[in-house]
């Protein structure tokens, strides 16, 4: 829809979905008990990406940013899921979604 | 023009103040509705953007069905949150120093950085003007991208499959039809005749 030269220029948007991503990191290395919480943040990093990509797509005036960011979605609803399919299995069997909780898998 | 920066503005700050509550929320819940509130700013963002069918698409898919997921798992989950916000200060700096570092090299990345002269001539799909972005998009996705559409498609199948089969419990309690048994079932495992000798009665 935007022939053309922006209405704001692309580097407000980078630097929006980057300070979105920093966020994303930020949460991660905050939260480190709470599991929910950590997948909230890479949906944050994931919401960031989309940014940048949607952002480049009406610079450069090419719709396959956008094509790109619907691919996005998609894989980030199906990770989702499963992840909190896990969470909720992993809570029946420890009744606890801490991450330090989370090694059972060690040898 | 300057309706165009108010509303960027408003739209980016917001996005910004609703991350940092994710983040910072005490209670999960919380983080999850602040969450929605960031991803309803980010489609804002697409809107000015010019890619309202994006736009659309983030808040059905992620505020309809993702963010309500969370919120379902978090509610469903029974989380001391007391317990879940020990050593939030003891990450604090590692976090920060992290944070920092990676924006100071994003910062570095958009400060030496220019969009090449001959990047417009090496679009493969241009946006035309006069056709909506809605139709635009139909018109590469079902056509030139038909492959990765049905590959996303059965991403999405094998995570449905992934997570009935990781949740899917057969309880104990609740007694179910089982229709083979029904079916199965014939006279001779039933039914027993006896002959009753009169006055005696019968012993089962």
């Amino acid at each position: 829809m935007i022939p053309g030269p922006l209405a704001i220029g692309l580097g407000h948007y980078l630097t929006v979905a980057a300070i979105l991503f920093t966020l994303g990191i930020f949460g991660i290395f905050l939260n480190r008990k709470n599991l929910i919480v950590i997948m909230m943040s890479i949906e944050l990093m994931l919401l960031a990406v989309n940014i940048n990509l949607v952002a480049f797509s009406a610079a450069l005036g090419d719709l396959v940013g956008q094509v790109f960011t619907m691919l996005v979605l998609t894989v980030a609803a199906a990770e989702a899921a499963i992840g909190l399919a896990i969470v909720v299995v992993f809570y029946r069997n420890r009744r606890s979604i801490e991450v330090e909780d989370i090694n059972r898998m060690k040898g | 023009m300057i309706v165009a920066s108010l509303a960027f503005y408003l739209f980016a700050f917001m996005a910004v103040i609703g991350a940092l509550n994710v983040i910072f929320q005490r209670n999960p819940v919380h983080s999850v509705l602040w969450l929605i509130f960031t991803f309803f700013n980010a489609a804002g963002l697409f809107v000015l953007l010019g890619a309202e069918f994006v736009a659309m698409i983030l808040v059905v898919v992620y505020v309809g069905a993702v963010a309500v997921l969370f919120l379902f798992v978090v509610m469903m989950l029974d989380i001391n949150i007391v317990v879940m916000r020990e050593g939030f200060l003891r990450y604090m700096p590692i976090g920060a120093l992290i944070g920092v570092v990676l924006l100071v090299e994003l910062a570095l990345v958009f400060g030496g950085w220019a969009i090449s002269p001959e990047a417009s001539g090496l679009r493969t799909t241009p946006i035309v003007a006069g056709v909506s972005n809605t139709q635009a998009l139909g018109a590469v996705l079902y056509t030139k991208y038909a492959y990765l559409f049905q590959v996303s498609g059965v991403i999405l199948l094998v995570a449905m499959i992934g997570a009935i089969v990781l949740t899917h419990r057969r309880r104990a309690g609740p007694r179910r039809q089982t229709i083979e048994n029904q079916v199965n079932r014939s006279a001779a495992d039933t039914l027993e005749i006896v002959k009753v000798q009169t006055g005696r009665g019968v012993s089962l």
